[in-house]
């Protein structure tokens, strides 16, 4: 340990090194707790589940199972192909999770933006518009998909009521039931949670915007829309992009959602929603492991892509 | 002229009715959940869209089942020892990342960000034989340790952009004074550092809050569970005959202390956000 006196002496060279030396092997031992948590949590049982995927596990007994290749993922037996890539129940789900996916997110992000375009206008209670957009946010996920199931309900729902009123039905529609509607269900759900956290990201990208290239455009009567689609639009891209890979891995994983509004329904079921059903109420750990296997495939590359396009950003660490 | 200012006040007009749409969109349902949780059981198949009853019923049958009550003391200790551990450990990893030069910086940050993206049911099966193997299955304590795969590597992120910004002299005083690492943490860079820890720990206490795949699977009985997990839980005869009363009323149980607590930290809360994912 150096005292204050030792500082008021030059530092031999050797020494200085050894100090930088030694500042390296501290950051080390401050990041291990992180790093031991996040291998325990993350690292070692992601190995275990791709590990589990290719044997006849089973959630009775862990300790108790066979290596059986790849045999859960497709296997020719009798005739008969077999394994979840056989499945059409997985393509099914695989097909639901796309559309979700695609369809929520463009909507969350179209009508993300225009929310974020209103609050960036001054106004009289602008403060309070912005805590009310943070309410869908904020109430945990099972509890909106059970507050939308009531007001979806067949009969005594107020959705219904509202639209009966307005002329768009004729009579009660059964939204969750419904195998062609129960989709459109699930995805004005998580369009209602979402939009807040797209127009948040995107207000904060508009706010950060430099106000002389509107200035300039304002000076030479360019019509505000084209403005929009000329300066505006341009400029956050960036910003808006991050936010919407941010949103597309997290609807690519949906779960709570459609397990409570649709429960195990086929209609929306989602890849999460099919490998847990797999894991935990059909015990089939192998099985369910690889359908989770899979699914964690299809996110890894959607992060690498997350990732080179977010290059940029590690480059200036 | 007349025509100019009629324009202006029909432009002001839409303006105002699309926030007045923004609002009733974002608060409705919410509204409307209250609405319904102070209903009795025969004035819920009545359609209203105004308060007409103020019945309390609904809230005495959930307050006065011990499960529920079990169950969102479990929450609350969860979340908190969460966002505790959460906060200590990522807030030594961003001491590292964001104050010292030193190489394969650059690869833990890509696999921090890397386990963010992670798909919890990729990692269900892996950590249900790691719970059972630590003995902690149907044990809250589970979820505590399970919930830091999504509330640490964000927590990590976010402090490491705080840490970065703080002036370098600091440290070099310190280091001057003779003060070891972990004095320099948490006297020096701990006092400085406390917005940017009451942001991510409110993050991360809503997540771990909210969380509901790993509590429906690690944990089984009533007296273990989480507020989501007993909500989703609830059940009548048949799906036709749910309670809703009581699910509303719980749901707004549950959901008025993140309310109030985004209310009260709104603009932290949005920095948050966006330091998470736009700053990054």
């Amino acid at each position: 340990m150096s005292t204050k006196s030792d500082i008021t002496q030059p530092i031999p060279a050797s020494n200085r090194l050894s100090l930088l030396t030694q500042r390296k092997r501290m950051a080390w031992l401050f990041l291990s707790p992180m790093m031991l948590v996040l291998l325990a949590v993350a690292g070692w049982p992601l190995l275990r589940t791709i590990g589990f995927s290719f044997t006849d596990a089973n959630l009775g007994n862990l300790h108790d199972y066979q290596f059986i290749g790849f045999e859960n993922y497709l296997v020719y037996e009798a005739g008969e192909w077999y394994g979840v890539l056989a499945d059409p129940l997985w393509w099914r789900a695989v097909k639901n999770t796309l559309f979700f996916t695609v369809v929520s997110v463009s909507a969350e992000t179209f009508l993300g933006i225009i929310v974020a375009l209103t609050l960036n206008a001054q106004f009289k209670g602008r403060a309070w518009v912005r805590a009310a957009i943070l309410i869908p946010w904020a109430i945990p996920t099972i509890v909106s998909a059970r507050m939308w199931g009531w007001m979806l309900h067949d009969q005594f729902g107020i959705l219904n009521d509202i639209f009966m009123t307005l002329g768009f039905i004729a009579e009660p529609v059964a939204w969750t039931a419904d195998a062609s509607l129960s989709m459109w269900a699930v995805i004005m759900v998580d369009v209602w949670k979402t939009t807040p956290f797209m127009a948040l990201l995107t207000l904060a990208a508009l706010q950060m915007l430099p106000s002389d290239c509107y200035e300039a455009a304002k000076v030479d009567g360019i019509h505000p829309v084209r403005v929009f689609f000329k300066v505006t639009l341009p400029l956050v891209a960036p910003a808006l992009m991050v936010a919407v890979i941010f949103r597309v891995l997290d609807a690519l994983r949906v779960f709570d959602l459609i397990f409570v509004l649709t429960s195990n329904s086929a209609d929306t079921m989602s890849m999460s929603v099919y490998a847990r059903q797999q894991l935990v109420e059909f015990q089939d750990v192998g099985y369910g492991s690889a359908a989770s296997t899979l699914l964690f495939f299809v996110i890894a590359l959607c992060t690498l892509a997350y990732l080179y396009l977010g290059k940029k950003r590690m480059e200036s660490y | 002229m007349l025509t100019k200012t009629f324009s202006k006040l029909l432009l002001r007009v839409a303006f105002w009715m699309l926030i007045i749409a923004i609002v009733v969109f974002s608060t409705f349902p919410f509204y409307y959940a209250i609405l319904t949780s102070l209903k009795t059981s025969e004035q819920l198949f009545s359609i209203d869209y105004f308060l007409t009853s103020f019945h309390f019923g609904n809230y005495e049958t959930v307050l006065s089942q011990a499960s529920f009550i079990r169950s969102l003391g479990n929450s609350l200790f969860v979340s908190t020892l969460t966002v505790v551990i959460s906060l200590l450990f990522g807030l030594t990893a961003a001491y590292a990342l964001g104050r010292v030069e030193f190489r394969g910086r650059g690869a833990v940050l890509l696999m921090v960000l890397g386990v963010s993206m992670f798909p919890q049911v990729a990692v269900l099966s892996g950590l249900f034989e790691v719970i059972r193997w630590l003995n902690l299955y149907n044990n809250p304590l589970a979820l505590v340790f399970s919930y830091t795969i999504f509330t640490l590597p964000f927590t990590v992120w976010v402090l490491t952009t705080f840490m970065r910004q703080l002036p370098k002299e600091l440290e070099e005083a310190a280091i001057v004074d003779g003060a070891s690492p972990i004095v320099t943490l948490f006297q020096v860079f701990m006092p400085l550092m406390w917005p940017a820890m009451v942001t991510t720990g409110l993050l991360a206490f809503i997540a771990a809050w909210n969380e509901f795949l790993f509590a429906l699977t690690f944990t089984l009985t009533d007296d273990q569970r989480t507020v989501p997990v007993a909500i989703a839980l609830i059940s009548g005869g048949s799906a036709y005959e749910l309670p809703w009363g009581i699910i509303m009323a719980a749901s707004v149980v549950v959901t008025v202390p993140l309310v109030i607590l985004v209310l009260i930290f709104q603009r932290r809360i949005v920095s948050g956000l966006t330091a998470g994912a736009v700053k990054g």
